[in-house]
C-alpha cells in the first residue's frame, strides 16, 4: 500500500498547492469565483460523504447549507457573535440540525429518503419565508463590514478570503479523507455496496447512517456559514430546492464517491454556467442537458470513470 | 362573512384542490406502485397541461371549445412526450432507480427552460369555458370549480376501473406484482412500463387542463404540486394508490382550509410535519405495505 498513498498524498497536496498558488496569478475577478467555488466544494465534500460513500441520495441538503449559513449570519446580526464563534456555531448548529433530521428521515429507505429529504428542505425554505420578520426572507440580510472583522483581519479582503475559503476546503478534503479509511468510513461503504450484508455481519447500520448524515450536515453547514461571513449576505435562496440540487449536479459531474470530484464538478459547473449566460439567458437547460447526459453516458462522472479506466488508486 | 360561511367556502376551496391534487398524486403513484421509480419531472407534466391548454385557448378564442381541444390534445401531447422520454432516456439504464432521479431533475430543468423560451416568463391566464354561478344564501361560488371536481372524480373512477377491471390493468398489476415473471409469461414489460410512464404524465396534464382557468399558467407553477404529490405519496404510503387518494383529500381539503385561515406556507410546513409524525410511527406510510 505504501506505492499508492504516495501518490494519493502527492495528488491532493499538489491540488491543494497549485489553488494556493493560483491566488497571485488570477485576475480579480476570477480570484473571487475561485473562493467562491472552494467554499461550495466544501458543501459538495460534505454531499459527497453522503451520496458517495454511504449511498444515501439526499435531495435536501440545502436544508444543511442554510442551516449553518443563517446560525452564523443571525448570531451576528442580531447578536454582535464574532465571526469566528458564529462559524462554529454554525456547524455545530447544521450537526445538530442534521442529526435530528436523520433521525426521522432515515427510518425510510431507498426511494423514499429522497423524497422525504426534499420535502423536509422544502419545509425549511418556507420557514424562512415565513418567519419573515426575522429572516427578511427573499430579501435577506446583509452583514456589515464591522461585523465581519477577525481580529486584524477583515473578510471582505479579497485576500483574507481567499486563504480562509482554501483552508476550510482543505480541512474539508483531510477529514473526508480521515473518515474513508477509518474503519467507520469502511463500514459506510459496506453498507452503500450492501446494506442487508453489513446488518447481518452484525453491525448496527441506522448508527452508521445517521453518523455520516450529522458529519455530512456538519460539513455543508460549515460552508454556508463561512459563505454567510465571507460573503456578507444570508438569504432565503441558498435554502431553496435548486441549492439541493446543485450540490448533487458537481458531485455526480466531478465523480460520486471520490474526494476531489466534488471541486472538479463545482468548477467546470460554474464555469459552464457563467459562459452559456453570456451567450444564452440559459442556465437551466445547460444544468438539465448535464444532468441527463451523465446518467445515459457518464454515471460514474469525471473522476470515477478516470479512476475505472485507469487511476485505480484515486480514493 | 361569518366564521360558519367562510368555513364553508374554505372546506369547498379545499375539496376542489383536493380532486386535482389527487389526480395529479395519482399518477406519481401509479408511475411508483408499477415501475418503482419516482418521476421528479411529474410536476413539469402538469405544468405542460396548463400551458398547453392556455395555448388551445389562445389560439382558438372561444374558451368553451379552446377547453374541450385542450383537455383532449393536452394529455395527448404530453402523453406522448413521457412516451418519448421513456424510450430515449428512462429505458436506457433499465430504470434504474437513483439514475431516474437524477435525469428526471435534468428533465425539469430542460423543461421549463423551452416552456420559459416558447411561451415566456409571464403569468397567464385562461378564461373558464363555463361562466355560471352557484349562488349559495352566503356567497356565490364558481360553477366551473365545481365541474372540475366533477371531471376529475369521473377520471378518478375511470383509472380505477382501468386498473381494477380491464386487461391493461391486469397486465399492469401482474408487472407491478412481479415484473420478471410478468416477462416469463410473455407480458411484455417494456410497453407496460411506457404505457404506465405515459398514463401518469397525462394524468398530471388534465390535471394542469383543469386548474387553469382557476390559476394562472406560469413555467415554475409544477413545483407545488409536485410537493404536495410527493408529500401524499409518503403519507399513503409509496404505491398505494389507494392511500394516495385518501392522503389527497386529508392534505388538500386542510391545505384549503390553512391556507384561507392563515397562510398557504404554513399549510405546507404543517403538511411536512404530519410527514415527519407519520414516518416515525409508520415508516411505510398508512397504506403501505412492507416492502418486498
Amino acid at each position: 500500500m505504501r506505492g499508492p498513498q504516495h501518490r494519493v498524498l502527492a495528488l491532493h497536496g499538489s491540488v491543494l498547492a497549485l489553488l494556493f498558488l493560483l491566488q497571485f496569478v488570477l485576475p480579480a475577478y476570477h480570484h473571487t469565483n475561485f473562493t467562491s467555488i472552494m467554499v461550495l466544494a466544501t458543501y459538495g465534500i460534505g454531499y459527497n460523504i453522503l451520496i458517495g460513500y454511504t449511498g444515501l441520495l439526499s435531495l435536501g441538503h440545502a436544508m444543511f447549507f442554510a442551516a449553518g449559513l443563517y446560525a452564523a449570519g443571525l448570531t451576528v446580526h442580531y447578536f454582535n457573535l464574532d465571526p469566528v464563534s458564529a462559524f462554529l456555531f454554525g456547524a455545530v448548529a447544521a450537526l445538530a440540525f442534521a442529526a435530528a433530521v436523520g433521525l426521522v428521515a432515515l427510518r425510510t429507505t431507498g426511494v423514499s429518503f429522497m423524497i422525504v429529504t426534499m420535502m423536509f428542505s422544502q419545509a425549511c425554505f418556507l420557514l424562512i419565508l415565513y418567519f419573515n420578520e426575522v429572516t427578511r426572507g427573499d430579501e435577506g440580510i446583509v452583514l456589515t463590514e464591522a461585523a465581519r472583522q477577525i481580529g486584524d483581519f477583515s473578510l471582505v479582503n479579497p485576500a483574507v478570503r481567499y486563504n480562509l475559503a482554501l483552508a476550510l476546503f482543505a480541512i474539508a478534503v483531510a477529514l473526508c479523507f480521515i473518515l474513508i479509511r477509518s474503519r467507520v468510513g469502511r463500514v459506510l461503504v459496506a453498507i452503500r455496496e450492501n446494506e442487508e450484508r453489513v446488518k447481518m455481519l452484525g453491525y448496527h447500520t441506522f448508527r452508521y447512517k445517521l453518523l455520516a448524515l450529522a458529519l455530512s450536515g456538519m460539513l455543508s453547514g460549515a460552508a454556508g456559514a463561512a459563505y454567510a461571513l465571507m460573503f456578507g449576505y444570508v438569504g432565503a435562496t441558498f435554502a431553496s430546492i435548486e441549492y439541493s440540487i446543485y450540490a448533487l449536479l458537481w458531485v455526480l459531474l466531478g465523480g460520486s464517491g471520490t474526494i476531489l470530484g466534488p471541486i472538479v464538478g463545482a468548477l467546470l459547473m460554474f464555469y459552464l454556467v457563467e459562459w452559456t449566460s453570456e451567450v444564452t439567458e440559459s442556465y437551466r437547460i445547460v444544468v438539465g442537458a448535464v444532468l441527463v447526459l451523465l446518467t445515459l453516458f457518464f454515471p460514474k462522472g469525471i473522476l470515477g470513470t478516470l479512476r475505472e479506466k485507469r487511476l485505480r488508486w484515486l480514493p | 362573512m361569518s366564521l360558519g360561511p367562510h368555513l364553508l367556502l374554505a372546506l369547498m376551496e379545499g375539496t376542489v384542490a383536493a380532486f386535482v391534487l389527487a389526480l395529479t398524486a395519482l399518477g406519481l403513484a401509479l408511475v411508483f406502485g408499477v415501475m418503482r421509480i419516482v418521476n421528479v419531472a411529474h410536476g413539469e407534466f402538469f405544468m405542460l397541461g396548463a400551458v398547453l391548454a392556455w395555448a388551445f385557448a389562445h389560439l382558438i378564442g372561444s374558451p368553451a371549445l379552446g377547453f374541450l381541444v385542450a383537455i383532449i390534445a393536452s394529455p395527448i401531447i404530453v402523453g406522448g412526450a413521457a412516451l418519448a422520454i421513456d424510450r430515449m432516456i428512462l429505458r436506457r439504464f433499465n430504470y434504474q432507480p437513483e439514475a431516474t432521479i437524477v435525469a428526471t431533475i435534468g428533465l425539469l430543468y430542460i423543461i421549463q427552460q423551452l416552456v420559459l423560451v416558447f411561451y415566456g416568463p409571464d403569468a397567464r391566464s385562461v378564461e373558464a369555458p363555463i361562466n355560471f354561478r352557484i349562488q349559495l344564501p352566503w356567497f356565490g361560488y364558481s360553477g366551473y370549480k365545481v365541474v372540475v371536481a366533477g371531471i376529475a372524480a369521473l377520471l378518478l373512477l375511470a383509472t380505477w376501473y382501468g386498473i381494477a377491471r380491464t386487461k391493461l390493468g391486469l397486465v399492469m398489476r401482474a408487472t407491478q406484482f412481479d415484473s420478471e415473471t410478468a416477462q416469463a409469461f410473455g407480458i411484455p414489460v417494456d410497453r407496460v412500463y411506457a404505457a404506465v410512464f405515459a398514463i401518469g404524465a397525462m394524468l398530471a396534464a388534465i390535471a394542469g387542463v383543469l386548474i387553469v382557468p382557476i390559476k394562472q399558467a406560469y413555467y415554475l407553477m409544477g413545483l407545488d404540486p409536485l410537493l404536495l404529490s410527493f408529500i401524499v405519496v409518503i403519507i399513503g404510503g409509496l404505491g398505494s394508490l389507494r392511500g394516495a387518494i385518501i392522503a389527497a383529500f386529508v392534505i388538500g381539503i386542510s391545505d384549503g382550509v390553512i391556507s384561507v385561515f392563515f397562510s398557504p406556507n404554513l399549510s405546507k410546513i404543517l403538511a411536512t410535519l404530519l410527514v415527519a409524525l407519520v414516518l416515525v410511527f409508520r415508516p411505510e406510510g398508512l397504506f403501505g405495505g412492507k416492502a418486498r
